[in-house]
């Protein structure tokens, strides 16, 4: 028995099996994102059930479940209920509907079917009435005016992005050219009153006004245009509800596509889902802006703290005496890897945005007080706070590739005549480049899934604009932005619609993990490169 | 990587330990003979009572001696005599250390290099070093060599070629890495490595070529190929080597001082060191009775 343990047998054995639990959780965690997340965008077919009331009610089944008494224990006969989503928000006032199983007389899926996402109140379920323009009826029935629906909305999508590049692009550049006269003249009447530049400026404004006059006109014609052609749908219940074609984002007939068809619709709904913007309070649309506030909030992180932890790193381990304060300073910066983020971001808001930031708008953008800038929650502030909270990350990792730069190397060097610091610039800190690069991919992992200390210091549920546009000077650090990870919070939480919600939280999960493999893999390749430079090629 | 750097930390302070502890108890043993130096052809380097601690401990006692130009001198004695440790005076690499203390002179080209006006970069590019574990930088071949001539300034593309060039050439490497030059140097041989670190140091043409046991770790092709080297360089460069094997010694050299416990026993003609030495402990040394 003695000899049974002493071979080492059992203990592989464990090693081996506190390995494959790890996989196993870790498989599993990803398995459940991606099987209730990828399948959000597959078409499902629309059921129609008829109810032994005699109503009838038609939507997406999205669960089915066994009905359970209050004692939780299962009734003697097991009764189950199904979940539909019927969609219709407009009409009924709920997106879904349980509907016990033992209540339905008969399921079927009806081939006119028709599924709308719309830009307002969600799905709808029905059918197709008729499609008409200023009271004249174009088409009547389904299969007729179901070619002119699918001929038309990409007219329509067309119109609309026009409309909000006047919304957002000409006319957010007219408020802007305005608020920035405006502070002008506020800052003139803070400095010295000077009446004829002030009268300048109120010109320039009445100018920006007319403009913007002109872009409504535009924007009215583009309007009409917009809600020309309404289609009048019937529901299942047989109630009509007329709404203007513009309003339809994609309207397809789940029951009579193919397999093709529908990994085609897979697939632009999973674009759309990348690149679009949120609707109805974030439970609907796309989450782009989230998707770019994470990787450029990311990107300044890294720019801040891989220089700032490296200078940290380079003066304890190459230049500071090594001493007991070194000591006690390296095992502070080893604590505050363990610091709760949420301490990092009060700090933040304290000292980053009550603090800096307050002061630079009270040097800087005066004029716009008391309305901050930089002195409340922004993009800027979000990154610094954590450039903070994974500096550690960077400082150990790079005083470990620091230690293991041979002496012999650094010898070598100072022997042909080199200063320390060209040692340090030319042999040591390449030689050490792999593993501060480590250092930084551990740095965006954990900053990449930080959520707490961000909701305190510039995410928002919704961010009316990117920090990066058009319009001088194109990145604006101090705009509030969006964030994945606050985002699967917000719409999975926060939502007044949670069910309908539901699947999309899964889905904004695997994309955020995604996008922290795809950053992880960026610096790997680029650390494998420089490892590949630095270290033997040849075996 | 790490456990290999680890380990050469420990032994280097297991050296100095030792180095250190035999002083400790041979320090009474005042060596108080009147010096002569031994006389060498034109000498380039002059040590002068040269004496060095470590702390308190005192790794080199009362040096005299006189290194002569475009020659081949050996030190060797067991280890911890203090034969490195007075090999890097010679470029103030023991500088590094921080609690050795140096005091004597040491005259190279007539300039003391322990003055404070003297510039050390300056000296390190005269005095150029090999090391015992070959240290290539983790650079192409190229920059490994054109490294010292960068340092010292030189960026034109066409002057650094031809440093490397003849630099290679001169340290019998450049027909094996001609057509390699942008390869990283740790892909080489152990040989091939310590060539490179050859032609490295002598690519910012030093007056001195210091050499700290170049071959041991080494196999005996490689280890004969730096010895022809060696050979054909000492034309050029004065150099100065630090072995533990007597026969390289023998084999390279024109002058040998045998060291023992931080002092210098005897210093003469290679060839009267190992066939008629005059002091004892010399001749129990290369006759192999002890060490």
């Amino acid at each position: 028995m003695n000899k049974f343990w002493k071979s080492g047998d059992p203990f592989v054995w464990l090693t081996g099996v506190a390995l494959m639990f790890s996989l196993l959780m870790i498989a599993g965690l990803l398995w459940l994102i991606m099987a209730k997340g990828l399948g959000f965008f597959w078409p499902t077919e629309v059921t129609e059930f008829e109810l032994k009331n005699g109503t009838k009610v038609m939507g997406e089944i999205t669960a089915h479940q066994e009905i359970r008494g209050i004692s939780g224990k299962a009734e003697k006969e097991a009764r189950y209920r199904t979940q539909l989503k019927i969609g219709n928000r407009d009409l009924y006032g709920l997106d879904f509907r349980w509907i016990d199983d033992d209540q339905i007389v008969s399921a079927s899926e009806p081939k006119y079917a028709v599924v709308m996402e719309r830009r307002e109140w969600g799905n709808f379920y029905g059918f197709i009435k008729e499609i008409s323009e200023g009271g004249n009826v174009l088409c009547q029935g389904n299969e007729e005016c179901w070619s002119k629906l699918e001929q038309d909305i990409p007219v329509y999508a067309g119109i609309f992005k026009e409309i909000r590049k006047i919304e957002k692009g000409d006319i957010g550049g007219i408020n802007r050219e305005i608020e920035s006269y405006r502070l002008k003249i506020k800052g003139v009447e803070l400095k010295n009153g000077d009446q004829a530049q002030i009268k300048e400026y109120k010109a320039k404004i009445a100018l920006e006004e007319e403009k913007y006059r002109q872009k409504e006109k535009e924007l009215e014609v583009l309007y009409q245009e917009f809600t020309k052609e309404k289609v009048v749908m019937l529901s299942i219940d047989g109630r009509e509800k007329e709404m203007a074609l513009g309003n339809i984002v994609l309207a397809f007939r789940p029951n009579t596509m193919s397999w093709f068809q529908k990994a085609g619709l897979y697939l632009h709904r999973a674009w759309g889902f990348v690149s679009d913007e949120p609707r109805e309070a974030n439970t609907e649309g796309g989450v782009f802006p989230a998707i770019f506030g994470t990787i450029m909030m990311v990107l300044i992180m890294s720019i801040v703290v891989l220089p700032f932890g490296v200078l940290a790193a380079l003066y304890l381990k190459e230049y500071a005496k090594q001493g007991t304060l070194v000591r006690i300073v390296r095992i502070c910066v080893n604590n505050l890897a363990g610091v709760p983020s949420i301490v990092f971001g009060v700090f933040a808001v304290g000292f980053f945005i009550y603090g800096v930031g307050a002061s630079i708008d009270s040097f800087f953008f005066s004029e716009a007080l008391p309305n901050p800038t930089f002195g409340t929650g922004g993009i800027l502030w979000a990154s610094l706070t954590l450039a903070l909270l994974t500096v550690p990350v960077v400082i150990v990792a790079t005083e470990e590739g620091l230690a293991a730069v041979s002496q012999e190397i650094r010898h070598g060097s100072l022997a042909l005549g080199a200063t320390k610091f060209e040692t340090t610039w030319k042999i040591v800190i390449p030689s050490a480049m792999p593993a501060i690069l480590t250092g930084l991919i551990l740095a965006i992992a954990r900053a990449t899934g930080e959520v707490a200390p961000l909701m305190i210091t510039g995410v928002v549920k919704l961010a009316p604009q990117l920090p990066v546009d058009g319009y001088f000077p194109y990145v604006h650090l101090e705009r509030k932005f969006m964030h994945l990870g606050f985002h699967i919070y917000d719409v999975g939480f926060q939502s007044p619609n949670v069910e309908a919600a539901k699947p999309m939280v899964f889905t904004t999960a695997l994309l955020l993990i995604l996008i922290v493999i795809v950053l992880n893999l960026t610096a790997i390749v680029v650390r494998n490169r420089l490892k590949k430079k630095y270290t033997t090629s040849a075996v | 990587m790490n456990i290999s750097n680890a380990k050469q930390i420990r032994d280097k302070e297991m050296e100095n330990k030792i180095e250190t502890n035999i002083s400790e108890t041979t320090s009474t043993d005042e060596h108080s003979a009147a010096h002569t130096k031994f006389e060498v052809p034109d000498p380039i380097v002059e040590v002068n009572d040269l004496n060095l601690y470590y702390g308190s401990k005192q790794a080199l006692k009362n040096i005299y001696m006189d290194i002569p130009k475009n020659k081949a001198t050996a030190f060797i004695g067991p280890s911890g005599c203090g034969k490195s440790t007075l090999l890097r005076c010679f470029n103030r690499l023991n500088d590094l250390v921080d609690s050795a203390k140096v005091d004597g002179e040491i005259l190279i080209d007539g300039d003391d290099i322990y003055d404070s006006s003297i510039d050390i970069t300056q000296l390190r590019k005269r005095v150029g070093m090999v090391f015992q574990k070959s240290n290539p930088f983790p650079k192409s071949i190229y920059e490994n060599v054109a490294y010292g001539a960068r340092i010292a300034g030189e960026n034109r593309k066409s002057v650094l070629d031809e440093v490397v060039e003849k630099s290679l050439k001169s340290a019998a490497l450049w027909d094996e890495v001609s057509d390699r030059l942008d390869e990283s140097a740790l892909g080489m041989s152990g040989g091939q490595m310590q060539r490179l670190c050859i032609a490295r140091a002598i690519a910012v043409e030093p007056d001195v070529l210091l050499m700290d046991e170049p071959c041991s770790a080494l196999d005996p092709i490689a280890t004969g190929k730096i010895e022809d080297l060696i050979t054909q360089l000492k034309e050029s460069y004065t150099i100065v080597i630090v072995t533990h094997n007597m026969q390289q010694a023998s084999r390279v050299s024109d002058f040998t001082a045998f060291m023992y416990l931080g002092e210098i026993i005897e210093y003469d003609e290679t060839e009267t060191i190992f066939l008629n030495p005059s002091n004892k402990q010399t001749e129990d040394y290369v006759s192999g009775k002890f060490g």
